[in-house]
C-alpha cells in the first residue's frame, strides 16, 4: 500500500491520491509540440471546441425533444423553437456545428494527407480519426432524423435502403434496421438512441483513441522534420525557450490554439445568428409525409462526394463503388508506399495527386447536389472514376518516389 | 507570411464549395419567380370613381353578396355557420369587413364581374362545361356595369380597417386563413381554437374542424396545407410570389390568385414570421451582442498568444 | 497558484473574458430549465362565479389538482361565525368556500353532504363544515385554500390577491 502523509494543502491531498503534479506534466506543461507548426494544428482543437459545443446544445435540445413520429417536428419547431428560452439558440448551434464540424474534419483530414502525418508511427493516429469520421457521420445521420421532417423521412429511407445491397435483396437486413417496413416510430426511437448515447459514447472513447495515439509519435511539423524530442525539451527546460525546437502543449501551444479558436468562434457565430439556412435545409421544415417525395432528395453536404459516387453507375456497380469510398480513406497509410513523410510540395506525383483528390471531391459534392441531368451527371460520372482512378494510381506513383 | 496563403487557400476552396452547393445548386434546382409588386397588370384599371352610398345598396340589396357573405362591420350576420357553408360552397365565403383593406381594387372590381378569372381558376370551372364557380358572377342591375362595380369596391374600402389598422392577423385570417390552417398560432379554418374546460368540448371542436376539411379537401381535391412555417420551409420570396399568382409554381393547381394588395401581403408574411419564426428579433439583438463579445474574445486570445510567444522566438 | 502566475497577465485577461462568456451562457443555460409560457399559462385558472348554484359542490382543475368551489346559501352565510367568516371569499355580494379538494391528513379526497352541509373524508373519518374548517380529527387543519385574486365576479386561481395575504397572515391557510 502507498504511503500517505498528511496533506499540507488541498493540492497536496489531491497530489497524493490522483498525481495530478504528473498527469498534468504529462499531459499539458511537458507534452512537447514541434514550434515548426501552422494555424492548420490548431484544428483538433477547433474540432474540440466545436464538438463541446455540440454537446452542451444537444443537453439542453435533449430536455424538450419528443422522440415520437406524431410529436418530434412540432417539438424541435413549436416548443423549442418557439417556447422555450435560447431553444432557437441550442438548435443553431447544434445545427450549425453538426455543419460546420465536417469543414473542420475534412480541413484537419486534408492537412494530414498533405503533410503526410499518417505515416512513420502515425497510422493509428490516421486510423483512429477515420473511425471518428465514420462515427461523426452516423451521428450526423441520426441525427438528422429527429426532427422527423420530409428530408429526414427520405434520407431515413433512401440510406438505409442502401443496406439492401443492390442485387443481394437483404430487404431483411433494411426492416432490421428500420424496425418497420417504413421509417416509423421505431426507426425514429432507435436512431434517437444511437444519436444521444451509444454514437455519442464511441465517439467520446475515439477521441481518447485519437489523443492517446498521438501522445507517442507526437504531433508532425510543417517541414516534416525529425526532431529528437528529449533534446529539445531539455534545451527548453534549460531556459532556451527560444532556441528550441520543441514547445510546451500547456500554455505555449494552447495560447496558439485558443487564438485560432477564437477567431474561428467569430465566424461560427456569425453563421450561426446570420447565416444558418446552409446547415438547416427548408424541405426539412415540412413535416415527415412518407406519402409524397420531395422533389429533390439530397443528402447534407458533406455526404454528397461519396453519395455522387453511387449515384452514375447502375445499382450493383454504384453500391461496389460507394462501399470502396466509404473504407478507402482508412487504408492511406498502407495505399501510400512511399517513406517520405514531408509535405506534398516536395514530392512530385504525389503533389499532383493531393490537388486533384482534393478537385475531385469538390466536384463530387457539386454534382451530388445537382439534379443528377445531362452535363450534371456527366460531370458526376468522369468525377467518380477519376475518383476510383486516382487511388488505383496512388500505390504505384508513390512506389516510385524518390527518397525525400 | 506563408500562414496567411495556407488561409487564402483554404477560403478559397471552402467557399467555391459553399458557392457550388448552396446558391448554384439551388439555383438549378429550383424556378426564379420575379415579384411584380402585386400590380395585378392583367387586370383593367379601375375607370369609374365608386359612391360608397350607392355601393351599400348593392352590396346589401340588388347584388345579392349579403346572401352568401356576412359583413360584421355592419351588422349583416353570416347566413350559416362556417361549416355548413363551406359543405354548400366548398369553401366558408369570407366576411367582407375588411375586403377592401386587403384585396387590391382592380382585384375585386374583376372579382365581382368574373370571379373565376380573377382568381386564375379558369381551368377548374369552365362555364361551358357547365363548371360554375360557387361565387356567382355579378352581370349589373340595370345601371353601368362599370359604374356599379365601382361603387361595391368603393363602398367596401369605405367599411374596412384603415392600412395602418390592418394587422397581420386579419389579414391572415381575411385572406389565407378559411383554407390554410395555422396550428403554431393556433388558427383552424374555422377560427381561433378556444380553451376548453372539458375534453366533449374539445373533440366537438375538433369534428367541426374535420368537417369543414372534408368539404375542403372535396373542393379542392386536397387539403391546404398548415402554413405554420412556411416562412422557414418556402422563405419569404417564394410565399410573396405565390401569392401573388400561384400558377408561377404550380401550374393547374386549385389554389386560387388571392389578389391581396402589397400592404396586406406584407401583413400576411408578418403573420407567417410570427407563427414561424418567432424568435427572430430576439435572435438579431443576442446576435449582435454575441458577434461584440467574440470579437473582444478573439482580441485578448490574440494578445496572450503573443504575450506567450514572445519568449519563444 | 504558481501555473496561474505563469500564465503571465494577458492569460489572465484571456481567462476573464472566456469567464465572462461562460456566465452569459450559464444564464441562456438557467433560462432553457424556465418553466414554458403555455405551462405558465396553463397555471392559471379562472373561474366564474356566478356561474355556481347554491350549496352544490363543484369539483374545478387546479395545476392538476381538485378544487372544491360551495356557493353558501343566504342561511348558511348568516350562521359564519368569526372563525368561518376568514375562512369565506366574497365575490360579487355572494360568499363561497374555494380549497383544495385534498384532506390535509393524508391527502384523500373527501366528499360533501349537501344535506348536513358538511364533508367526510372516507379514508379515516375526518370531518369539515361547510367552510372547510376541520371539526373532527385527525386532519391537522381546515382544507387548504389556494392563491387566488378577485377580478370583479371571477376568482384567478393561482395569482395572489390581497384577501389571499390577508388568509395567510392570520394563519387560515398555509
Amino acid at each position: 500500500m502507498a504511503h500517505f502523509t498528511k496533506a499540507t494543502s488541498v493540492h497536496d491531498w489531491l497530489n497524493q491520491r490522483l498525481g495530478i503534479d504528473t498527469v498534468r506534466r504529462v499531459m499539458a506543461t511537458e507534452y512537447w509540440i514541434p514550434k515548426n507548426i501552422n494555424f492548420l494544428w490548431a484544428m483538433g482543437m477547433v474540432l474540440a471546441i466545436t464538438f463541446a459545443l455540440l454537446l452542451v446544445s444537444g443537453i439542453f435540445l435533449l430536455m424538450y425533444y419528443q422522440p415520437n413520429i406524431a410529436t418530434a417536428f412540432d417539438s424541435v419547431n413549436y416548443t423549442i423553437m418557439n417556447e422555450v428560452e435560447f431553444g432557437w439558440l441550442w438548435r443553431h448551434i447544434h445545427g450549425v456545428a453538426a455543419s460546420v464540424v465536417f469543414l473542420i474534419i475534412y480541413i484537419h483530414m486534408f492537412t494530414g494527407i498533405y503533410y503526410g502525418s499518417y505515416k512513420k508511427g502515425r497510422e493509428m493516429i490516421w486510423i483512429s480519426g477515420m473511425l471518428l469520421f465514420v462515427t461523426f457521420s452516423a451521428e450526423a445521420f441520426s441525427g438528422y432524423m429527429l426532427p422527423w421532417g420530409q428530408m429526414s423521412y427520405w434520407a431515413g429511407m433512401v440510406i438505409t435502403n442502401l443496406f439492401a445491397g443492390g442485387s443481394l435483396h437483404a430487404d431483411g437486413l433494411v426492416e432490421w434496421i428500420r424496425g418497420d417496413y417504413v421509417p416509423a416510430q421505431a426507426f425514429l426511437t432507435r436512431f434517437f438512441m444511437l444519436h444521444v448515447l451509444l454514437l455519442p459514447l464511441a465517439i467520446l472513447g475515439l477521441i481518447g483513441l485519437h489523443f492517446g495515439a498521438l501522445r507517442i509519435p507526437h504531433v508532425n511539423n510543417q517541414d516534416g522534420e525529425e526532431i529528437d524530442f528529449e533534446v529539445e525539451a531539455a534545451k527548453y527546460k534549460a531556459g532556451d525557450k527560444a532556441g528550441s525546437k520543441v514547445i510546451a502543449f500547456v500554455n505555449d501551444f494552447l495560447s496558439k490554439d485558443m487564438m485560432v479558436v477564437a477567431i474561428y468562434l467569430i465566424f461560427f457565430f456569425y453563421l450561426v445568428f446570420y447565416h444558418f439556412n446552409f446547415a438547416m435545409d427548408p424541405v426539412n421544415f415540412d413535416p415527415a409525409d412518407g406519402l409524397k417525395t420531395p422533389a429533390h432528395i439530397y443528402p447534407e453536404w458533406y455526404f454528397l462526394w461519396s453519395y455522387e459516387i453511387l449515384r452514375p453507375f447502375s445499382t450493383d456497380v454504384g453500391l461496389i463503388a460507394f462501399a470502396f469510398a466509404q473504407v478507402i480513406f482508412v487504408l492511406l497509410p498502407f495505399l501510400d508506399r512511399s517513406p517520405n513523410a514531408v509535405p506534398a510540395s516536395r514530392r512530385g506525383l504525389f503533389q499532383v495527386w493531393f490537388w486533384l483528390m482534393l478537385v475531385d471531391m469538390i466536384v463530387l459534392t457539386a454534382m451530388g447536389k445537382l439534379p443528377p441531368e445531362g452535363v450534371f451527371s456527366t460531370i458526376g460520372l468522369y468525377a467518380a472514376l477519376t475518383f476510383i482512378a486516382l487511388w488505383i494510381a496512388l500505390p504505384i506513383i508513390t512506389m516510385f518516389e524518390k527518397k525525400a | 507570411m506563408k500562414e496567411l496563403l495556407i488561409l487564402v487557400v483554404v477560403t478559397i476552396f471552402t467557399l467555391a464549395t459553399y458557392y457550388l452547393v448552396e446558391p448554384f445548386a439551388h439555383s438549378q434546382m429550383h424556378k426564379h419567380v420575379e415579384s411584380e409588386h402585386f400590380a395585378y397588370n392583367d387586370l383593367p384599371k379601375l375607370t369609374a370613381t365608386g359612391d360608397a352610398t350607392r355601393g351599400a345598396e348593392l352590396v346589401m340589396g340588388g347584388a345579392g353578396c349579403t346572401g352568401c357573405h356576412s359583413i360584421d362591420v355592419a351588422g349583416m350576420p353570416a347566413p350559416m355557420d362556417a361549416v355548413t357553408a363551406a359543405a354548400s360552397y366548398g369553401v366558408n365565403p369570407p366576411d367582407l369587413s375588411n375586403a377592401g383593406a386587403v384585396y387590391d381594387a382592380k382585384f375585386l372590381a374583376e372579382l365581382i364581374k368574373n370571379p373565376a378569372h380573377a382568381l386564375l381558376v379558369e381551368h377548374k370551372f369552365d362555364m361551358d362545361k357547365g363548371q360554375m364557380h360557387p361565387m356567382v358572377a355579378f352581370y349589373g342591375t340595370g345601371g353601368d356595369l362599370d359604374q356599379e362595380v365601382a361603387d361595391m369596391v368603393a363602398y367596401l374600402q369605405s367599411i374596412a380597417v384603415k392600412p395602418e389598422e390592418l394587422t397581420p392577423a386579419i389579414a391572415y385570417e381575411t385572406v389565407c386563413g378559411r383554407c390554410h390552417a395555422n396550428h403554431y398560432a393556433k388558427w383552424t379554418q374555422i377560427g381561433t381554437t378556444p380553451t376548453f374546460k372539458y375534453e366533449k368540448e374539445s373533440l366537438a371542436f375538433q369534428i367541426q374542424v374535420l368537417e369543414y376539411q372534408d368539404s375542403l379537401v372535396k373542393y379542392m381535391g386536397t387539403l391546404p396545407p398548415d402554413l405554420s412555417i412556411y416562412i422557414r420551409s418556402r422563405g419569404e420570396h417564394y410565399i410573396e410570389t405565390f401569392m401573388e399568382n400561384p400558377q408561377n409554381y404550380l401550374k393547374g393547381t386549385a389554389m386560387p390568385r388571392v389578389g391581396v394588395n402589397k400592404h396586406a401581403a406584407e401583413q400576411v408574411i408578418e403573420y407567417l414570421k410570427d407563427s414561424g419564426d418567432a424568435k427572430r428579433h430576439e435572435r438579431e439583438e443576442v446576435g449582435k451582442y454575441v458577434m461584440i463579445f467574440m470579437v473582444i474574445f478573439a482580441i485578448f486570445a490574440i494578445l496572450w498568444k503573443k504575450q506567450v510567444w514572445r519568449d519563444l522566438h | 497558484m504558481k501555473n496561474s502566475s505563469r500564465r503571465g497577465f494577458m492569460g489572465k485577461a484571456f481567462g476573464a473574458v472566456a469567464g465572462v462568456g461562460a456566465v452569459a451562457a450559464l444564464y441562456a443555460m438557467k433560462k432553457t430549465w424556465d418553466p414554458l409560457p403555455s405551462v405558465k399559462a396553463a397555471g392559471f385558472t379562472t373561474l366564474d362565479m356566478s356561474a355556481y348554484k347554491e350549496n352544490e359542490l363543484v369539483t374545478e382543475k387546479w395545476r392538476g389538482k381538485p378544487i372544491f368551489v360551495l356557493k353558501y346559501t343566504p342561511e348558511m352565510m348568516s350562521q359564519l361565525t368569526e372563525k368561518q367568516k376568514g375562512r369565506t371569499i366574497s365575490v360579487g355580494g355572494s360568499d363561497y368556500m374555494v380549497t383544495l379538494g385534498l384532506c390535509t391528513h393524508l391527502g384523500c379526497i373527501p366528499s360533501y353532504n349537501a344535506d348536513e352541509k358538511g364533508f367526510l373524508c372516507a379514508c379515516h373519518g375526518g370531518t369539515y363544515d361547510f367552510t372547510g374548517d376541520v371539526t373532527k380529527l385527525p386532519p391537522p387543519r381546515g382544507l387548504d385554500i389556494p392563491p387566488f385574486k378577485i377580478e370583479g365576479n371571477t376568482l384567478v386561481l393561482g395569482e395572489v390577491g390581497p384577501e389571499y395575504s390577508q388568509m395567510k397572515e392570520t394563519g387560515i391557510t398555509l
